[in-house]
């Protein structure tokens, strides 16, 4: 009912704006094609000046209302860098943005047409033509130089303490391994992966060093503040993304070809929490890949938190190898319910659902 | 302007002695209404296809993105009518997850290709080389018609892939593989991309066939005195961009045939290491990567965003000089900025991939080569402000569109610089900072470009003007609406605002906005409503059009104002006019214009 009413107000509206331009259109027949065009033209000579008033009222006034929604400082050491680069380059761009579209319309306005003037003809000037060539140039130059310096600080080596932890994008959720005492990863291999025998990452047994990694499901990722983490990002089965909106980092996870990225967290959740005065605030890792029907829902949590909590979360791990032995069983000493350790279970029913 | 002659009315005098050198002395070629709406071969009404199919495709395109927004901007309720239209892909008045998507990359694909390639070029290269330029035709008007007729069969099979009952393809239109390529893993992976590809490949047969085309007319077919120098902008744009495709498109293709085998014949091309968990088997695929893909698409992928840019940066810079009654500034300074871009287009394609795990040396390159293509846009930009300067502006429709068309590309240009520094992509990619970006520079300017087309050129081609008042309403509240739309979602992109989600409202860091989404699906229900106001005033004033009456209603220099009123096939009666001088003699030596047809004066100045 409300559909048929609003197709009828649309089409009534429809029907009013062709009336009324069929009537210029007559109007201008009687007035004589030339006033007619004077007048329109004036008019819309008029509109020009006032889109460009109203319209930079409007960007100061957009910026206002959302200048605060816009997460905040960064939190992480990369993030800190990639906001900078967002400062300068948005007072450069700001600034052209500004002279240009005040020059395109105010042109518009004021040599809009009139009897008396005649046009310059003024086909071409190469010195002007060297000049918004070469400012140009000397800009990007800036913004190349300031880019491509953070950028290699940013894709460079992560430093030698800092903590792995590998993270697997499957549809429609993040799976975080770490490497346990050894600090070496144990080896995987994907024909291995089944998620019924609680091995969701493919992991091959028989190799040691596997055998006491961490594998955390459930989306829960922890991180220590001020500790750098190197992330080797995989996927499972389609191209996903690690996005860390409030760390300003971003990863593809492509299958068949790990990616890294690293960066040091500066503030705990905790922190963050306070700072934004938000106490429903998380790290939210989302995927920025487009990655099947649920994509919008796969999200993950990072916790930061400091050292000693790390540490203590991490005691109550128990490792992949020895829930195996231990079989799945539902009275499973759940130690903490939050931290959702048993990972192979929860994956199992996420997956038959 | 020596041979033109008033011929009111639709006149059927075929001058095309080369083409129809038979007939032409054994009857009057009677056209038939199949050889002439149909299967014709005359590049105006090969052009009226074009643009009319593009029109059609323009309505479904927008439309599927009203009815996404509806879903963005209110995603807890539901309208009963979705399901009544939509049937079980709205299943409760709720667009279906898998449909979101599908609308979502229908969308891109349609509009990207089908309208703003198909539909821009399609119509304009169609209508102004052999006009502009004084050819009777194309080079080949056969290959012509069969350019038209493979896109409308592109058309046909995407369409029709809207009816499978597992959908259409729902990957995005960038179709990245695993995703696109293994049909468990997603439902518009099934038949639906099957169609997609099939379509997109018809498509890229239509578009070298134009393509070789345009060029082999602009290089062969130039009339006499019409040396490269002296050619509308037009013309050199579209120059550019038929190059542009011809180099491109193949390379897509090849892409979307490895994609194929991959999905049909076990290939690994593009797939490894994968494990679907909706049927717990690891694939048979090794080997292979994504990311090669990925470098395939966007060969094509980012010269194609110039496909689109560069004939509206054409038509613009004409329509502007016509009505600023000043030559264009800096000619040859706008061939060569368009040269640098369509060189340097080839040349960034990585900077679509700063985040799939590129050697980050590799990506410095990119960065700097991306951020190259500033400088020839600034160039293009400063030069329409002093085509301006001290103009003598009419506003015309076309004009209107014409500057709209310059804030527009200025505003989302300068977003590119964002974009194309890789440190600043990290936090930036693939969030709706790039769906501002790229629907403001790309979509909406090339739409402003089109639109300043149709409205110029309406009357050689129907010989009727379009309604201005309608037309001013169109222009404004496009405008308007278009940064209304547009320019918040710059903030949505900076709090990092993925794309391509259909709901914020679980998300801590991104259900902020849900009232600006809201806003912006209802100001998107509004333009979409005003395209349909410039649909209806286009197709009412074929019919019912104020007639023109003079053959050069604008007061232009080029060539196709030479023509009748209404041109027949071959578009001069006698001979072809020939050509003394550039395009942009407007306002010299205190002449408002002065036609290129027309000999350099004895004591004219010299030609710029």
């Amino acid at each position: 009912m409300g559909t048929i009413f609003l197709i009828a107000i649309l089409i009534f509206g429809f029907l009013i704006v062709f009336q009324i331009a069929k009537a210029n259109e007559y109007v201008s027949v009687l007035k004589g094609e030339k006033k007619t065009f004077e007048q329109n033209n004036r008019i819309n000579g008029f509109m020009m000046i006032a889109f460009l008033v109203l319209g930079l009222i409007g960007v100061y006034w957009c910026n206002e209302l959302f200048k605060g929604k816009i997460l905040g400082d960064a939190a992480s050491d990369h993030g800190e860098k990639i906001d900078l680069m967002l400062y300068i380059t948005l007072a450069i761009t700001g600034v052209v943005f500004v002279i240009t579209q005040v020059l395109l319309f105010w042109f518009a306005f004021k040599y809009q047409y009139s009897d008396k003037r005649k046009p310059y003809y003024y086909p071409h000037n190469n010195k002007l033509e060297v000049i918004w060539t070469v400012i140009p140039a000397i800009f990007l130059t800036v913004l190349v130089g300031f880019g491509l310096y953070y950028w290699f600080k940013i894709t460079g080596a992560p430093p030698k303490d800092a903590m792995q932890i590998e993270i697997t994008g499957k549809q429609f959720s993040w799976i975080g391994r770490y490497p346990g005492k050894d600090k070496i990863f144990g080896k995987k291999h994907f024909r291995n992966i089944s998620d019924d025998n609680n091995n969701a990452l493919g992991m091959l047994w028989d190799d040691k060093a596997g055998q006491d990694d961490i594998i955390v499901s459930g989306n829960d990722i922890y991180l220590v503040k001020g500790k750098p983490v190197h992330l080797i990002i995989n996927s499972r089965d389609v191209v996903h993304d690690v996005g860390l909106a409030h760390f300003r980092m971003k990863m593809d996870a492509v299958p068949g070809t790990p990616t890294t990225m690293w960066f040091t967290p500066l503030y705990t959740t905790a922190e963050m929490k306070a700072k934004e005065n938000n106490p429903d605030f998380e790290y939210e890792l989302s995927c920025d890949q487009m990655c099947g029907s649920s994509h919008y829902t796969m999200k993950g949590v990072i916790h930061v938190v400091d050292q000693l909590e790390f540490d203590l979360w991490m005691a109550k791990q128990k490792s992949a190898y020895s829930q195996l032995q231990s079989g799945p069983q539902p009275g499973t000493p759940a130690k903490d319910s939050t931290t959702k350790t048993t990972a192979a279970v929860q994956e199992i029913k996420s997956s038959n659902n | 302007m020596s041979n033109e002659s008033h011929i009111p009315g639709q006149h059927e005098v075929v001058t095309t002695h080369e083409v129809h050198h038979d007939e032409h002395h054994v009857h009057h070629h009677h056209e038939t209404f199949i050889t002439k709406y149909v299967f014709s071969q005359d590049h105006k009404m090969i052009c009226k296809q074009f643009l009319i199919t593009g029109i059609i495709w323009a309505i479904l395109g927008a439309l599927m993105s009203v009815l996404f927004r509806l879903q963005l901007g209110y995603p807890d309720a539901r309208f009963p009518f979705l399901e009544d239209i939509l049937g079980h892909w709205a299943k409760g008045g709720k667009i279906q997850d898998e449909f979101y998507y599908a609308l979502v990359t229908m969308h891109g694909t349609v509009l990207v290709f089908f309208v703003l390639t198909g539909g821009l070029s399609g119509t304009f290269a169609n209508f102004l080389i052999p006009l502009q330029l004084g050819a009777r035709d194309m080079a080949s008007p056969f290959l012509n018609m069969l350019s038209y007729w493979f896109f409308f069969l592109a058309s046909v099979v995407m369409i029709s892939s809207l009816f499978v009952s597992t959908g259409p393809a729902s990957g995005g239109w960038t179709s990245y593989p695993p995703l696109s390529a293994l049909g468990d893993a997603s439902q518009g992976s099934k038949a639906g991309m099957d169609l997609w590809i099939v379509s997109m490949a018809l498509f890229v047969v239509s578009s070298l066939l134009g393509g070789l085309n345009y060029i082999s007319t602009i290089l062969n077919l130039r009339t006499k005195g019409m040396s490269m120098t002296r050619m509308p902008l037009t013309i050199w744009a579209l120059f550019f961009t038929a190059i542009l495709g011809v180099l491109s498109f193949p390379v897509l293709l090849s892409g979307f045939i490895l994609l194929l085998f991959d999905r049909h014949m076990v290939t690994s091309f593009y797939l490894s290491d994968i494990f679907i968990a909706s049927t717990q088997t690891a694939m048979p695929y090794e080997g292979g990567s994504p990311i090669l893909y990925q470098h395939l698409f966007w060969f094509l992928g980012h010269p194609e965003v110039y496909i689109i840019i560069l004939p509206a940066m054409g038509l613009v810079s004409e329509v502007m000089s016509v009505n600023a009654r000043k030559p264009i500034f800096g000619y040859m300074a706008m061939v060569g900025s368009l040269f640098a871009i369509a060189i340097l287009a080839f040349l960034v394609w990585a900077h679509h991939m700063f985040v799939t795990g590129l050697n980050p040396f590799l990506g410095s390159v990119f960065v700097l080569l991306t951020l190259l293509i500033a400088v020839p846009s600034a160039i293009k930009v400063f030069n329409w402000l002093t085509t301006l300067w001290r103009g003598n502006i009419r506003f015309t429709p076309g004009m209107l569109f014409a500057i709209g068309f310059v804030s527009m590309f200025i505003s989302g240009g300068l977003t590119g610089i964002w974009l194309g520094n890789s440190s600043m992509d990290i936090h930036l990619h693939d969030t709706y900072f790039v769906v501002a970006h790229f629907h403001i520079v790309m979509g909406v300017s090339a739409f402003f470009g089109m639109f300043a087309g149709i409205y110029h050129w309406y009357p050689k081609m129907y010989g009727r003007y379009l309604n201005n008042t309608m037309a001013y309403i169109h222009f404004w509240v496009t405008l308007i609406g278009a940064y209304l739309i547009f320019w918040p979602m710059h903030y949505e992109g900076l709090a990092g605002m993925p794309r391509r989600y259909l709901d914020y409202s679980s998300w801590a860091s991104f259900h902020q906005f849900g009232g600006l989404n809201r806003f912006i699906t209802i100001v998107a229900t509004i333009v979409f409503a005003t395209q349909l106001l410039f649909v209806f005033n286009f197709f009412y004033s074929i019919f019912k059009g104020r007639r023109v009456v003079t053959q050069n209603p604008w007061g232009a220099t080029t060539l196709e104002w030479t023509t009748p009123i209404r041109p027949g096939h071959g578009n001069w009666v006698g001979e072809i006019p020939e050509v003394h001088r550039w395009a942009y003699d407007y306002g010299k030596d205190g002449r408002d214009f002065i036609p290129q047809t027309e000999p350099i004066g004895a004591n004219e100045k010299l030609p710029h």
